[in-house]
């Protein structure tokens, strides 16, 4: 079983949700990544998503396109933060580690050379965000042979035979994209979401996390109750913008706010 | 319009390139679009009105004019230029947004989008987003809004709200992600007219057939005047609109040469070029597969153009096709020596060409000394120099 699976396995025994904090590897710097990620873990984060640094975020708004300016701005690159999870691992063997991005980094290194580099690494995941199920075959395979979970978007104009598709090509779990829009835009419309969730459980046995609009420890709680797992990015990367002088007091604000997250979910 | 060639395959893909490279969201409305673009495509009441609109307000058919001072006094083949930049809004750019406006109508769509780069495709795009009285929002790089203010001025008078792009580069790559920032968050209601032939599919295979019309028109043109087929087509390349416009309905004429001319900026050993095709690699940008300028690590490199509408680092991937089965070659020409082409032309012709179509005139001048008298050149005069003015005044150290 793969690492994502035993973990929502192991959630769903225990009776709770997975919390999903997304950060962009290498911002405020590369130093900051590392110690951030194991003290998310210990805030209660389930899985990490490592979000790789791209020129062209195409389907990021302003927080999470500056925060990927800040790391490449550090030369921060797919290769970097590979050796960064690397690092990660040498201290925590259990945290399922997602990578998430964008397909031309990947593409330049070849698909090949990035399961295996990926699998030396021991990622579990990767979603690609403009790699969709019809285009993704090839670099499907090569991840399964490995081992390595690729996991797909569903959005709110996905048609039954999108989850259908999802269901076929995807593992590891689903990530619903909760509302129309760039990631840190708008507040998400707890019913909405809800019916859709319905819609989607119906074709598809996947564990789905739901993200874009989860805000504080109120938006975590209300998406804890309708989905398996809770995607939380920008507003961690708000508390990084806010704090550019002092990364030590984004590190305490982020713990914070996923402490608070992870009580509201469990409560 | 071509027997053999058949390309795009039925999900956009020219070989290896192009595709469907778009975050979930966007799938359904690219579904939606080249359900409508394949059901209108072949309505005769669409094309008839397609038809009126480039007659009776682009202006079209656009003439075939034989430079023939030019080509004198170049010594080789002679020259004829399609004349894109006398349509209406002053280059080809208008010939898709016309087309892809009737569709946004016919699909119900009440807002439009669109990214420019020297502005050329915003106006074509405010241009008939007023006739329809729809909304329009213009993305453009905030670089590009101060070295094209004139027509940042054009596109407010023709109502729609510019928005400058601040982020990444601050060209047209950046208009392109804000754009399909604005389409995810307002697919409902809102049609993107992308202006070239990039994009997820079915764009690249859209925006040609309704830019093809270029080549229809001068192939006919070049039978009616000279009694046979040109040797060789000479066109700009940034994203290729006007370049596959022109080469498209000549692909299955193997007697004519194809010549896509990209920006090589300052030279391409520089680094400091637009030339995808001639010095990039494959990659993935924009929802397509194609020839990128990028780094070893896959981010996009900034490009550089004296013209903002070839200033992009990626290329229509009909073209990386075009280029990889040979049937189509590949040049680049530098800022300076596109200077030249546009003053050879300015001074010899009386024309004021585009700086983008300035570097297809500055290669024809290269080409058409090696070929003979006898021998035709078809040169896409894309679009005209006005909006250019305050540019090349500004490098050449005058003051307006």
């Amino acid at each position: 079983m793969s690492r994502l699976a035993a973990k929502f396995a192991e959630l769903k025994q225990a009776n709770r949700k997975a919390l999903i904090p997304f950060i962009t590897v290498g911002d405020p710097n590369p130093e900051f990544t590392v110690p951030m990620l194991h003290a998310m873990v210990a805030a209660g984060a389930d899985i990490l998503e490592l979000g790789v640094p791209f020129s062209d975020p195409m389907a990021d708004g302003p927080v999470i396109q500056r925060a990927s300016e800040r790391a490449l701005a550090h030369k921060m690159s797919l290769r970097k933060v590979l050796a960064l999870a690397e690092e990660f691992r040498q201290t925590d063997k259990k945290t399922p580690l997602v990578l998430m991005g964008y397909l031309n980094p990947v593409e330049m290194l070849g698909y090949q050379a990035f399961a295996d580099a990926a699998h030396k690494a021991d990622i579990d995941g990767v979603l690609t965000v403009d790699l969709p199920p019809e285009e993704a075959a090839e670099c499907v395979e090569l991840l399964k042979e490995k081992g390595i979970d690729q996991i797909f978007l569903l959005a709110p104009n996905s048609t039954e035979g999108r989850v259908k598709k999802m269901d076929a090509v995807g593992s590891g779990y689903i990530y619903y994209v909760s509302l129309k829009g760039v990631t840190g835009a708008g507040h998400l419309n707890t019913a909405d979401v809800e019916a859709k969730l319905a819609e989607i459980r119906k074709n598809t046995s996947l564990p789905v996390g739901v993200g874009f609009g989860v805000k504080d420890a109120q938006t975590a709680k209300t998406v804890a109750a309708i989905a398996d797992g809770v995607v939380v990015g920008s507003a961690l990367i708000s508390k990084i913008e806010e704090n550019l002088a002092n990364p030590q007091k984004a590190k305490d604000e982020i713990v914070e706010l996923l402490t608070s997250m992870r009580l509201a979910m469990d409560s | 319009m071509t027997d053999k060639y058949n390309m795009p395959d039925e999900r956009g893909h020219f070989g290896p390139y192009g595709g469907m490279f778009v975050a979930e969201t966007l799938m359904e409305p690219i579904r939606e679009l080249n359900e409508a673009y394949q059901r209108y495509i072949d309505d005769p009441d669409f094309i008839a009105e397609l038809d009126a609109d480039l007659q009776d307000y682009v202006g079209r058919p656009s003439p075939l004019y034989y430079a023939e001072r030019w080509s004198k006094a170049l010594g080789g083949a002679q020259i004829y230029l399609k004349r894109e930049d006398l349509n209406h809004t002053g280059a080809h750019k208008v010939n898709n947004t016309v087309g892809q406006a009737l569709l946004a109508k016919r699909m119900g769509k009440t807002r439009i989008i669109a990214e420019t780069g020297a502005g050329q495709h915003g106006v074509a795009t405010a241009t008939v987003a007023a006739r329809l009285g729809l909304e329009c929002v213009v993305y453009m790089g905030a670089v590009d809004v101060q070295r094209q203010a004139l027509n940042v001025y054009r596109m407010k008078l023709l109502g729609a709200t510019v928005v400058p792009v601040e982020s990444g580069s601050k060209t047209l790559k950046d208009a392109l992600n804000e754009a399909l920032r604005d389409w995810v968050t307002n697919v409902d209601n809102t049609f993107y007219i992308i202006g070239t032939v990039a994009g997820p599919h079915p764009y690249p295979a859209m925006v040609r057939d309704f830019q093809a019309i270029i080549g229809r028109e001068a192939k006919q043109q070049c039978l009616a005047q000279v009694g046979r087929l040109p040797d060789a087509l000479v066109a700009c390349v940034g994203g290729g609109s006007n370049a596959i416009g022109l080469f498209y309905p000549f692909i299955d004429d193997t007697s004519v040469k194809m010549y896509g001319v990209e920006a090589a900026g300052d030279g391409i050993e520089t680094g400091r070029h637009s030339a995808a095709l001639c010095a990039g690699r494959p990659g993935v940008l924009h929802g397509n597969r194609t020839y990128l300028m990028a780094d070893d690590d896959g981010e996009i490199i900034e490009t550089h153009s004296i013209s903002a509408g070839l200033d992009y680092p990626g290329v229509g991937p009909e073209h990386a096709w075009l280029k990889d089965t040979g049937r189509a070659e590949y040049v680049s020409i530098t800022d300076d020596e596109a200077l030249e082409g546009f003053h050879a032309l300015t001074s010899m012709e009386g024309i004021i060409p585009a700086l983008e179509s300035s570097h297809a005139m500055a290669y024809a001048m290269k080409l058409a000394p090696t070929m003979t008298k006898e021998q035709i050149i078809i040169v896409n005069l894309s679009g005209r120099g006005d909006k250019d003015m305050h540019t090349i005044a500004q490098r050449e150290g005058i003051k307006l």
